[in-house]
């Protein structure tokens, strides 16, 4: 009995299945897997879709040497175009967002397939600090409009003065992932001298992804502290601030700094940490002779000298040998991985690194404070960091001096107290002191790539102390806002014991306290977990660099509270030296027949010249 | 040991009419107390306006401070004192609370009032500032602070016009005027004339009497028995209770009534370490309040029972017998060591006491019928002779 019969006829053949089987374009994936690019719901596109379009400006910006001056929009279509009440939209809902910028601009023959074709860029083949990799997202993002409403993406661009700016439609064809520009036009007239405007309209959920957009902008601003950036945004009746606005509200972050971050050079892969099969590609695509010289070309870092090192160390090494050879021969090739690591090799060069900088990370975070303190809201991940927030936000009393509590119609008036001047790392904003503390750290290598690591914090002022902190991710002076808890940063500062710097902690999680803490991995080549770069991958070269710059600023940071937490304590006894006078004036007033109030001024007297020390000192008496 | 607390004691408002206390005239000894605490006050501004950080001396009420008198046979309170600094941190609130105290005293005087320690906490006790401090926060805060005040500046009590409670009372054949009424003390019913806090001179004189001893009796119910027996009418004494421990107004008036009229006081208590204890006190004044010892203490008093031996000499049951406790057991060794309890006799006392583990309670003299305590037991100890000293 045949099994086949049992099973039913056969009913594709391998010939049938192999007229099916064909090239799939990436698009075509892309359109399928889109939560890969970081599109997975309506509420995410819209943060996705300014986040690519933002990177790509920035990066441009500083690679062309201007100061980036950014325009990001966010349009309710429906809201616009509604006279009368105009309401957010609720839910899903047409958003017409626009980025525009002061970059170089686009010669016009790139822009269709800079915007309509995925994987089409500058940057990946490049070792480079830089925000984008693949050259995948802004097209993903054009791709996202596109499938959601249809309509293709409007770019703008112009290279110069003398040159005219472009106008173009472009619409994607995902079957075969190339551009079809549907308009192209040149217009005389254009407010920039060189720049690019993107203008794109995509289904979105603004109301569930609005907290996502104002998270990013914010801490971008706080990351780049060079750039400029204008927000305007969609705001409903009741969120206004005042009735001229017509729906829509701008937000300004004013750069802190005029000085552009130090230019990120373009570097060789380090031979230390290169991969066997990497070693193999890059020995077949060399140029060189022998492998002495092509160690010497493809890889930063290897001399003449190391390179005869390397090769003393492969037991093949003294004949010459073409890397074509080398590329063939797995044998061969491990040995020669074998010898790089057992060679002791001068680290990555990293003038290829552009951290923010201490200063600037200062500046950084300052700017981004007197945003959030004149916003209202310090930035819970689950709140609503819009502006009937600020609204409910009750005001803070400032705390009262404990001299001021001083009774009695004969009181002297307390002596005035200049303000004093503020401790070393502390910055009043607002009205309220924050301590703030900066570590870079020199950089480092991990698998062959330089990465440096900076953390920042600020501690105190409006920040609630009974919350978890605040961790803001970066990477590339990208806002990682997403997938937290499977982030390396996430991981590294969880396991820092931040109880020895006078934070509580609970066991495995991120400490709890009055607390922003900052930080921000620069390298060529972050490893992301995946392509909507949400998350760092757990490399323990990085883990342990991030721990050891948390705990270099944690250490600053006990330092601060302890001495606040010494001068508090003081202050508090002195005021209730200050309370206890006046009882003690008022009984001895009474017992011998006198005024209070130069009983009082005599005990002040003494007071002011009691030292802390000598408060101590009577103790033991 | 702070003294019971008063909760029912209202202002009290002494009686000024009757010539006992003159009215605006302040009799002598609040002229006195009242410039003691005067100097208290000044001495401070004078610190103060050397720019010195100003401290009250306190004598040291516990008992490394506390001497016992082999002479005068009293607990005495010793040389050591205490500075209390203002400016010092873990002092200031004292200091501040010694002289809310002081003032709230000297007005009393100058009023001619008196008030009860609870009385006094209440009117010292206000909000500091606009903190949510209090100048007290209990009771307990501010009773050793009149503690310290009575010894610093060397002022019973009464004399700063404080009282603590009056749980005591009285009868017997005499006669005493109480600010002003003349009060016959064979006429008071079956419920006793009740003890007040203050009985100085100024208060309480003694007038008529034909009593020959004063019999101080540890409990309520048996000072009952005493009084419904006319116990007092046919041995002619006066009887007195202080429910447990003698308040200080019944320890000074027993006083008074051994200096003033010559007559010997017996105390009456359980046969346990804590009635010994209350003997002691009456003896030679408490540990806590040794600097009061001159004034409420009678070295002389004698210690009628309930004896260790009276149960075999009185044939008690031993089913009316109670087991002493760990708390018992310590008592009475740590009593053993009192230089006052050093006589032989008490020694004997005491560690038959802990020999037997028993302790018996005055009611169980009942067991050998209901007036057996004022009939037989203790005419036969007097008769006897059968007392400690």
């Amino acid at each position: 009995m045949p099994a086949a019969s049992a099973a039913g006829p056969r009913r594709v053949s391998a010939e049938t299945l192999a007229q099916r089987q064909r090239e799939i374009s990436v698009s075509e994936f892309f359109v399928k897997n889109r939560h890969l690019l970081g599109f997975d719901n309506p509420s995410k596109a819209v943060l996705t879709t300014i986040k690519e379009a933002v990177d790509n400006s920035l990066d441009a910006c500083e690679e062309a040497g201007i100061l980036p001056e950014l325009t990001i929009e966010v349009h309710d279509l429906a809201l616009e175009a509604t006279r009368k009440d105009p309401e957010l939209t609720k839910g899903e809902g047409r958003f017409l967002v626009v980025v525009q910028d002061n970059g170089p601009g686009i010669v016009k023959a790139q822009i269709p397939k800079i915007f309509g074709k995925l994987l089409y860029g500058s940057k990946f083949h490049r070792l480079r600090q830089q925000r984008g990799q693949q050259g995948i997202g802004i097209s993903a993002a054009a791709m996202y409009g596109q499938l959601t409403t249809g309509k293709p993406i409007r770019v703008t661009s112009r290279v110069g003065k003398r040159k005219a700016a472009h106008v173009f439609d472009i619409q994607l064809d995902t079957r075969k992932n190339e551009p079809v520009v549907t308009h192209d036009e040149e217009i005389a007239e254009w407010p920039l001298e060189h720049g690019t405007r993107l203008e794109l309209e995509i289904v979105a959920n603004w109301q569930q992804g609005q907290r996502f957009v104002n998270r990013y902008v914010e801490h971008t601003a706080l990351a780049n502290p060079h750039a400029t950036l204008h927000y305007t945004r969609p705001v409903g009746v009741n969120q206004r601030a005042s009735a001229s606005v017509p729906g829509n509200e701008t937000l300004s972050f004013p750069r802190a700094t005029t000085e552009l971050p130090k230019e990120a050079i373009e570097i060789k892969p380090h031979p230390h940490g290169v991969e066997l099969g990497a070693l193999m590609l890059m020995a077949q695509e060399s140029k060189s002779h022998d492998v002495r010289g092509f160690l010497q070309s493809a890889f930063s870092r290897v001399s003449a000298q190391s390179a005869a090192d390397i090769l003393a160390r492969a037991p093949w090494g003294r004949k010459a040998v073409k890397p074509r050879v080398l590329a063939a021969n797995r044998g061969m090739a491990e040995d020669l991985q074998k010898a790089i690591a057992a060679t002791r090799l001068m680290s990555p060069p990293t003038n290829c690194l552009s951290p923010i900088g201490d200063e600037l990370m200062k500046k950084g975070l300052v700017g981004f404070l007197k945003v959030i303190e004149s916003e209202g809201d310090g930035g819970d991940e689950n709140a609503q960091l819009d502006l009937d927030a600020a609204a409910m936000k009750p005001g803070r009393k400032k705390a009262g001096k404990a001299a001021e509590g001083m009774r009695g119609a004969d009181a002297p008036a307390p002596p005035a107290v200049p303000d004093a001047p503020l401790e070393e790392g502390v910055e009043n904003i607002k009205g309220h002191n924050y301590f703030i503390a900066t570590v870079t750290r020199p950089p480092k290598v991990y698998r062959g790539n330089p990465f440096q690591i900076e953390v920042g914090l600020a501690y105190g002022g409006s920040w609630p102390a009974d919350k978890t902190i605040e961790l803001f991710r970066f990477a590339n002076r990208v806002p990682l806002l997403f997938q937290r808890g499977a982030c390396g940063i996430t991981d590294a500062i969880v396991r820092t014991d931040w109880r020895n710097y006078q934070m509580s902690q609970p066991k495995g999680s991120l400490p709890v306290g009055p607390m922003a803490l900052l930080v921000h991995i620069a390298s060529v080549w972050v490893p992301f977990t995946s392509e909507s770069k949400e998350a760092v991958a757990h490399y323990p070269d990085i883990i342990k660099e991030i721990q050891l710059a948390a705990q270099e600023c944690g250490r600053k940071l006990a330092t601060f509270i302890r001495r606040r937490k010494a001068l508090d304590y003081q202050a508090q006894r002195r005021s209730i030296f200050e309370l206890y006078i006046e009882e003690v004036a008022i009984a001895i007033g009474k017992i011998t027949d006198r005024k209070p109030g130069p009983i009082k001024k005599e005990f002040l007297r003494v007071a002011h010249r009691m030292t802390a020390a000598e408060l101590e000192q009577e103790e033991e008496v | 040991m702070a003294p019971p607390r008063d909760a029912s004691a209202k202002r009290t408002v002494v009686k000024q009419g009757g010539g006992a206390l003159p009215r605006r005239s302040k009799d002598a000894a609040s002229r006195k107390t009242l410039a003691k605490i005067e100097k208290l006050a000044d001495g401070v501004l004078g610190m103060v306006g050397t720019g010195k950080n100003p401290s009250l001396d306190i004598p040291v009420r516990s008992l490394a401070n506390v001497t016992w008198s082999e002479k005068r046979r009293l607990v005495e309170l010793g040389k050591q004192k205490q500075k209390r600094y203002f400016f010092n941190v873990s002092m200031a609130k004292k200091f501040m609370q010694t002289f809310l105290v002081s003032e709230a005293c000297k007005e009393l005087i100058d009023s001619g009032k008196t008030t009860s320690i609870r009385d006094l906490y209440y009117m010292t006790k206000h909000t500091l500032g606009d903190t949510r401090q209090n100048t007290f926060d209990d009771q307990d805060e501010s009773d050793p602070i009149i503690e310290d005040l009575e010894v610093t500046v060397d002022a019973l009590r009464e004399e700063l016009h404080l009282f603590a409670s009056r749980t005591g009372s009285m009868v017997g054949p005499l006669t005493i005027v109480d600010t002003g009424d003349t009060i016959d003390l064979r006429r008071m019913g079956s419920g006793g004339w009740a003890v007040p806090s203050i009985v100085e001179e100024n208060v309480i004189t003694f007038r008529k009497h034909e009593a020959k001893y004063v019999l101080l009796v540890e409990k309520d119910a048996i000072w009952t028995r005493f009084n419904e027996d006319k116990f007092w009418k046919r041995n002619q004494c006066i009887i007195v209770q202080g429910k447990g421990q003698p308040p200080r107004g019944v320890r000074r008036l027993v006083q008074r009534l051994h200096t003033e009229l010559g007559l010997p006081v017996y105390v009456l208590v359980d046969n346990d370490p804590w009635g010994f204890y209350i003997y002691s006190v009456m003896k030679q004044g408490s540990i806590n309040l040794a600097y009061e010892s001159m004034r409420m203490a009678v070295p002389a008093a004698r210690f009628i029972g309930l004896s260790s031996f009276d149960k075999d000499k009185y044939q008690l049951p031993m089913n009316v017998s109670i087991k002493m406790d760990d708390g018992d057991n310590n008592r009475a060794r740590q009593m053993l060591a009192y230089p006052w309890f050093k006589h032989a006799r008490w020694q004997r006392e005491i560690q038959e006491m802990v020999r037997s583990g028993l302790k018996f309670e005055l009611e169980a003299l009942s067991r050998r019928g209901i007036s057996f305590i004022t009939e037989e037991y203790l005419p036969r100890k007097l008769r006897d002779r059968d007392w400690l000293e």
